[in-house]
């Protein structure tokens, strides 16, 4: 009784030193795992030891041997693997192909291996023992490189080695405790059981965080997942995430972690189509969006696709183009018939094609190797043509999980991303598209018209976020000036396009020659009636001056003769000897008579 | 508690006699984390038996992982006390403070000696 009363005793004081170091913000040990650091909020709690369970296979041992390697090397932080399945050879075997030099690690005192072997002690336990020998041996190898990072890779080999069950849970009890004191921060592994995370209750020991591997196989396709069941005192990613091992170790891509964190921008770029910039507010795609592209087969997505890529290397940019259709050579043959001569881009760097099978990969090796080769490249537009190819590999959900991921850390990257989307149906807004159609800033779709015996392409946008864009639907055509964009006629059938829309133009040529014809007579006409007019005028005019000057002749004549009657009078007075007011008189009488 | 491990350690071959070219020598080693009553009871048994079954043609060696830590490793031991029969081969370990005898004897495969009895 005392003896657990003083350990309770000690138990409460170490609580309460966790307590303080927790109100002043959790410290926490990164793993340097792609993807982990994200979900745990920066990595395993600091000091404390984690759980991590799963299945046979599932890589409980990888991740405990990463979390050491990448703390030893890039977190100045070295650490001691105590390994109670495998020895040490066979360990610095195993992760050798991950690009891990364990031997040079440990020669450099950054890891120290311990190969615990445990004979089978059923007949030999010959009355009470401790484990203390585990404890010295552990205490030690710390001690010697001073580690910070501990890995007991699975000390449930305990419980199957040792028939007194009980002092192996009151070891385990004391190791963690003692651990915890020691400020290592520790990765225990622990062997799935039934109906529990751990097949002997591992989980009692570790109160701080458990993570759960999984390795699930459906529809003939395997897929690995991570799950931080717990984890104290921090906040952390809650889903089961995909996670994949590849030559580089474990990565994991975290659905949820984006936050949608990422950049944006108000740069436009051109799509390679005039009449589609001119669509889209004059000015294209936004740098950084994301566009979706669907139509049915043979709508010309891939080519719409290759001539925004084709802009894209001509402004000097870098395009990285992933079909799951067609052979790079094979897609540069064919967009030599619209213009497009990608060749040259390919031999400039400035284009590069990724092209694999879609059923080649499981889908969480595609995103894997995308999202690797866009990093590497370093792209500016990233074109995957066509997506739909992909739903091969997964189901609905976890293809729309993928491409979510995938669509997140483009957009996070700033890349132009678009995406080609094939409908069979006919309905272009079909299951995949509708699955990511919330995620995707602009929406193109390309249809096919039957009409008048013949089919004609047509491209309308669905979508395009913040921009003004236009409404109208506008018949596609290729040819080997590249892609334009017509407008359509609207008649009483419908649209118009095709042959037809040809003969409507000629129909509207016609009428627009007569139409001007007509309006040429009627200038003419009126030009004449102008003419005559003034000629008209002209004549009146001439009329006119000729009365005039008679009419002056005739009243200079009839002023001549009153002047000269004038004279008469007076010098007809002047002999009669009249006076001169009566002269006025005389005159106006004169006058008078005159007009009458 | 420190004069009594130093006692544990130095006590080799209780009978300062050389072994008997003839009779198989036992070489024992015994591993203890510090003197304990664990440790001591462990001795004590296994001096016991010794001396029952193999007197003469034994030798104790007795290894505080204490002062040594580094031996448990090399040495394989996280049990303790820990008791490995190093000669005759093959190598074999049993644990505990060796108070069941039978199981001493069975673990450390010592054909008990008639005259004694067991």
């Amino acid at each position: 009784m005392n003896i657990l009363r003083t350990r309770y005793a000690t138990d409460w004081s170490s609580m309460k030193n966790a307590a303080v170091t927790t109100s002043k913000g959790l410290r926490k040990a990164p793993t340097g795992i792609r993807g982990l650091d994200e979900i745990t909020g920066g990595g395993l709690p600091h000091g404390r030891p984690t759980l991590v369970c799963g299945g046979t296979g599932c890589g409980k041992t990888l991740l405990a041997m990463e979390f050491l390697v990448h703390g030893a090397t890039e977190y100045g932080e070295p650490g001691v693997f105590m390994a109670f399945e495998e020895t040490a050879e066979e360990l610095t075997a195993n992760v050798s192909s991950f690009g891990f030099d364990l031997k040079a690690m440990i020669e450099g005192k950054l890891l120290l291996i311990d190969h615990v072997q445990i004979e089978r002690y059923a007949f030999a336990e010959t009355g009470e023992y401790d484990l203390e020998g585990l404890f010295l041996r552990l205490g030690d190898a710390i001690d010697r490189i001073k580690a910070k990072r501990v890995v007991l890779d699975t000390i449930e080999t305990l419980f199957a080695r040792m028939t007194n069950q009980a002092v192996v849970r009151e070891a385990l009890h004391r190791l963690f405790r003692w651990l915890k004191n020691k400020g290592v921060t520790v990765i225990m592994t622990g062997e799935r059981g039934e109906g529990s995370l751990t097949r002997n209750g591992l989980e009692e020991y570790v109160s701080d965080c458990v993570i759960s591997l999984d390795h699930r196989v459906l529809d003939q396709s395997t897929t690995r997942r991570l799950r931080v069941v717990k984890y104290r005192g921090a906040m952390h990613g809650t889903n089961e995430y995909p996670f994949l091992i590849d030559k580089n170790g474990i990565s994991i891509w975290p659905v949820t972690s984006v936050q949608l964190k990422d950049w944006t921008s108000k740069e436009r770029i051109p799509t390679g189509i005039e009449r589609l910039d001119a669509m889209l507010g004059g000015a294209g795609y936004f740098r950084g969006s994301s566009i979706l592209l669907s139509g049915m087969a043979g709508t010309g997505k891939t080519s719409v696709g290759t001539t925004f890529a084709d802009a894209t290397c001509r402004r000097g940019e870098r395009c990285q183009f992933f079909s799951f259709e067609e052979s790079p050579s094979q897609i540069v043959r064919n967009m030599s018939s619209i213009g497009l001569d990608l060749q040259q881009w390919v031999k400039k760097g400035r284009l590069r094609f990724q092209t694999v099978r879609p059923f080649y990969f499981g889908l969480e090796m595609h995103l894997a190797r995308t999202i690797r080769l866009v990093t590497e490249f370093d792209p500016q537009v990233v074109i995957v043509d066509q997506m739909s190819g992909l739903e091969t590999t997964g189901t609905p959900l976890e293809l729309k999980a993928a491409m979510m991921r995938l669509i997140d850390f483009l957009k996070m990257k700033g890349i132009t991303a678009m995406y080609t989307d094939l409908n069979t149906d006919g309905n272009a807004l079909a299951l995949t598209d509708t699955a990511i159609s919330s995620l995707v800033d602009t929406w193109l779709i390309l249809r096919d018209l039957e009409f008048n015996g013949e089919r004609n392409r047509c491209l309308h946008i669905l979508k395009s976020r913040g921009m003004a864009h236009s409404n109208q639907v506008r018949e596609f055509t290729m040819s080997e000036r590249g892609i334009e964009l017509k407008d359509v006629y609207i008649g009483p059938n419908g649209m118009v396009t095709g042959s037809a829309r040809v003969a409507q133009e000629a129909r509207e040529r016609a009428l627009q020659v007569s139409r001007n014809e007509e309006i040429e007579l009627r200038q003419l006409d009126l030009k004449h009636k102008h003419d005559l007019l003034e000629g008209r005028i002209a004549a009146l005019h001439a009329e006119f001056s000729a009365e005039e000057s008679i009419i002056e002749r005739i009243i200079q004549h009839d002023r001549q003769h009153e002047q000269t009657l004038g004279l008469d009078e007076t010098r007809m007075g002047r002999s009669r000897k009249q006076d001169a007011v009566k002269t006025g008189h005389n005159l106006i009488g004169k006058n008078g008579h005159k007009t009458a | 508690m420190v004069t009594k491990r130093r006692e544990i350690v130095k006590k080799r071959s209780p009978r300062g006699k050389p072994p008997e070219p003839a009779a198989e020598h036992w070489n024992l080693c015994l591993y203890v984390a510090g003197p304990n009553p664990k440790a001591v009871a462990a001795f004590r048994n296994l001096h016991r038996i010794c001396e029952e079954h193999l007197a003469g043609r034994y030798h104790i060696n007795v290894i505080d992982l204490m002062k040594n830590p580094q031996i448990a490793r090399d040495d394989q031991i996280i049990a303790v006390p820990a008791v490995v029969r190093k000669r005759p081969l093959p190598i074999r370990q049993i644990i505990g403070d060796l108070s069941d005898t039978r199981r001493v004897l069975a673990g450390l495969d010592i054909v008990p000696s008639i005259k004694k009895g067991m």
